[in-house]
């Protein structure tokens, strides 16, 4: 039989000529990113492990990039970026991007990108669960633990057992009110958070071929919230555009055999399809926004990997453009990069940045910020009973702060209407 | 490795995901650092909503206010243990509150990974869910021998999974020393 793309990428990296989905083999890996949260203890456990002196397998392969805990007077955070900074004066890492020097990113998944790591048919793999997002670029990535991170700091390589593929095709015109995260949300809404658990999750279809790489990012970004190992799209013109502008760096791109193997396909027509939300304490929990028509909000939240991207502001600015919001309303740029496009890109003579401050809107500094709550101190954070409805991609109890808020995942378009009306709004009422 | 491990039983639902078993404002602590180490086992489970917390009745915290170690030992829990997240504090909790073994039907793959590569907590996968079957509080014995869980209350036994392509890794006691026992890497 023959092989998908997610095969094809793993069997090139075991050495072997081919593999099949059930089987545990071991593959070399391209790039391990990490970050402040989970960098200082996968390297305290790589040199309890290879000794006080170890060095990493190679150091131009180990990409450093402080992204959850930053503005925070949180001593204990503030102590972990210093620890990453002393590992990698230590270790002689060129890849590191710290706070408070000109190569400061901000969110990983973004900067992933931005600065060339992310190249078709490559293994990825980093200390955080949403490193799937790289999957958009037609490569293998996925996240691990700190045990499994120091494994690759010492030797380069990882087992993995190699997933079934799940294949979602999405075909037709994507409707100017619906963006990658309703298609996401729709889906993991009908395969439940469980549903690809240690799977791929492979999008294809005509719709996927006419989205942009951000659009891609964000429908690989949430496979984890469906338990996925990770989410793949074949790379084509519009990747390597992005990847050539980006990185030098040589790429190999794989396609699926004519008679590989996938666990199931899904079909969708894209103009069946309508704004989503996920409503409390589950990413499944999936409703049109139209069903909630009488849910009041009285938060807003733009940010994080899945949706903190330029396009995402470009979205909210175009609803923000000539609505004030009505409610607490926190926009933060995923990475310094689009935090500066929000600074110069300009609708009808008005920058993005001033048409979120002139709606009313508070802006952060680029980082995770509030998705995940973090410490007290955090910009946006839910530190009581709010209603919130977020770009961001998990609403488990607790996970923007307080248990007792209550968390609706929605697109930028959905997001930017509800903070407009004060209650949940489809944005098709603003696409008239 | 002790294949019979015994306990007091804490029962959660399905879907408990990382923020729940530690929520993230307490990632910043060192897991190597004696007197950080302990607010681990202190905020276990803290995340998940009180009256969920300990079913049947709910309302138990997992560990007392205060205390960095926790009275179970057992968690048997609903599907999709572990959801979310990919930090391995989640399991690291766990084991420093003094669980041994989660006993659920399924588990996401990150915390399983991270369980069984960090050889924190045996991740033991029951044939069915086992929630309306134990209640917060009572004792249970899970013997990996012969492969049951039995309630001592009730008597009643479950049959669980063979632990099966990881059963090396967990014997041997985590990632490192497997490589190291089959000469992946140095001593």
């Amino acid at each position: 039989m023959g092989m998908t793309i997610t095969e094809k990428i793993l069997a090139k990296h075991s050495g072997g000529a081919s593999v099949s989905p059930g089987e545990n083999i071991w593959i070399d890996v391209d790039v391990l990113m990490t970050h402040d949260v989970c960098g200082p203890p996968a390297f305290a456990i790589f040199k309890k492990q290879f000794g006080e002196h170890a060095k990493v397998w190679d150091p131009e392969k180990v990409v450093i990039i402080p992204d959850h805990y930053i503005f925070t007077a949180d001593k204990h955070a503030n102590r972990n970026v210093q620890l990453l900074r002393d590992i990698v004066a230590e270790q002689k890492l060129p890849h590191f991007y710290d706070v408070g020097t000109e190569r400061y990113k901000g969110v990983c998944h973004v900067a992933l990108p931005e600065e060339g790591w992310t190249r078709p048919g490559e293994v990825l793999f980093g200390t955080d669960s949403h490193t799937c997002t790289a999957g958009a670029f037609g490569q293998f990535a996925t996240g691990v633990g700190n045990t499994d991170a120091a494994f690759i700091l010492g030797t380069g390589k990882i087992w993995v057992k190699v997933p079934e593929t799940m294949r979602f095709v999405i075909d037709g015109e994507i409707p100017p009110y619906l963006m990658g995260k309703d298609l996401i949300l729709q889906i993991i809404g009908d395969i439940c958070v469980d549903g690809a658990a240690y799977r791929t999750m492979e999008f294809a279809g005509t719709a996927i071929e006419a989205m942009s790489m951000e659009e891609r990012m964000t429908l690989c970004n949430m496979v984890i919230e469906a338990g996925g190992k990770n989410g793949v799209i074949a790379a084509d013109a519009t990747t390597e555009a992005f990847v050539q502008a980006r990185t030098n760096a040589g790429y190999e791109i794989f396609h699926n055999d004519q008679d590989a193997g996938f666990h199931s396909v899904y079909h969708y027509q894209a103009e069946d399809l309508q704004p989503m939300v996920a409503r409390p304490h589950s990413p499944d929990n999936k409703a049109g926004v139209r069903e909630l028509k009488d849910v009041k909000v009285n938060r807003a939240y733009i940010g994080s990997c899945t949706g903190g991207k330029f396009s995402d502001f470009l979205a909210a600015a175009e609803i923000l453009k000539d609505h004030p919001v009505k409610m607490d309303t926190f926009v933060v740029p995923a990475t310094t990069e689009v935090s500066n496009q929000l600074r110069e890109t300009n609708i009808n003579g008005r920058s993005l940045w001033q048409i979120f401050e002139d709606a009313g809107a508070q802006i952060g500094q680029p980082s995770c910020a509030a998705c995940l709550g973090g410490p007290d101190d955090t910009f946006g954070r839910l530190n009581a009973d709010e209603v919130c409805v977020s770009t961001t991609n998990r609403n488990f109890p607790g996970r923007m702060g307080s248990k007792s808020a209550q968390v609706y995942l929605a697109s930028p378009y959905t997001v930017a209407a509800t903070a407009a009306t004060g209650r949940m709004t489809d944005p098709r009422e603003f696409f008239a | 490795m002790e294949t019979i491990k015994q306990g007091k039983v804490f029962v959660l639902g399905d879907d408990i995901d990382t923020d729940q078993i530690i929520p993230a404002a307490h990632l910043v602590y060192s897991l190597d650092h004696p007197d950080e180490k302990r607010k681990y086992g202190e905020f276990a489970l803290s995340g998940v909503p009180i009256d969920k917390s300990g079913l049947p009745d709910g309302n138990i915290p997992f560990v007392a206010s205060g205390q960095s170690e926790s009275p179970y030992a057992i968690i048997v829990a609903g599907k999709n243990f572990g959801c979310g997240s990919s930090r391995e504090h989640a399991p690291a909790a766990l084991q420093i509150a003094g669980v041994q073994a989660v006993v659920a039907p399924t588990y996401a793959r990150i915390f399983y990974r991270n369980a069984v590569d960090g050889g924190f907590v045996i991740p033991v996968e029951s044939q069915a869910s086992l929630v309306e079957h134990f209640q917060t509080g009572d004792k249970a014995e899970i013997n990996l021998t012969d492969y049951f869980i039995r309630n001592q209350r009730t008597g009643e036994t479950f049959p669980v999974k063979k632990l099966g392509q990881v059963e090396n890794i967990i014997e041997a006691g985590g990632i490192f020393a497997y490589a190291r026992q089959a000469g992946m890497i140095g001593e």
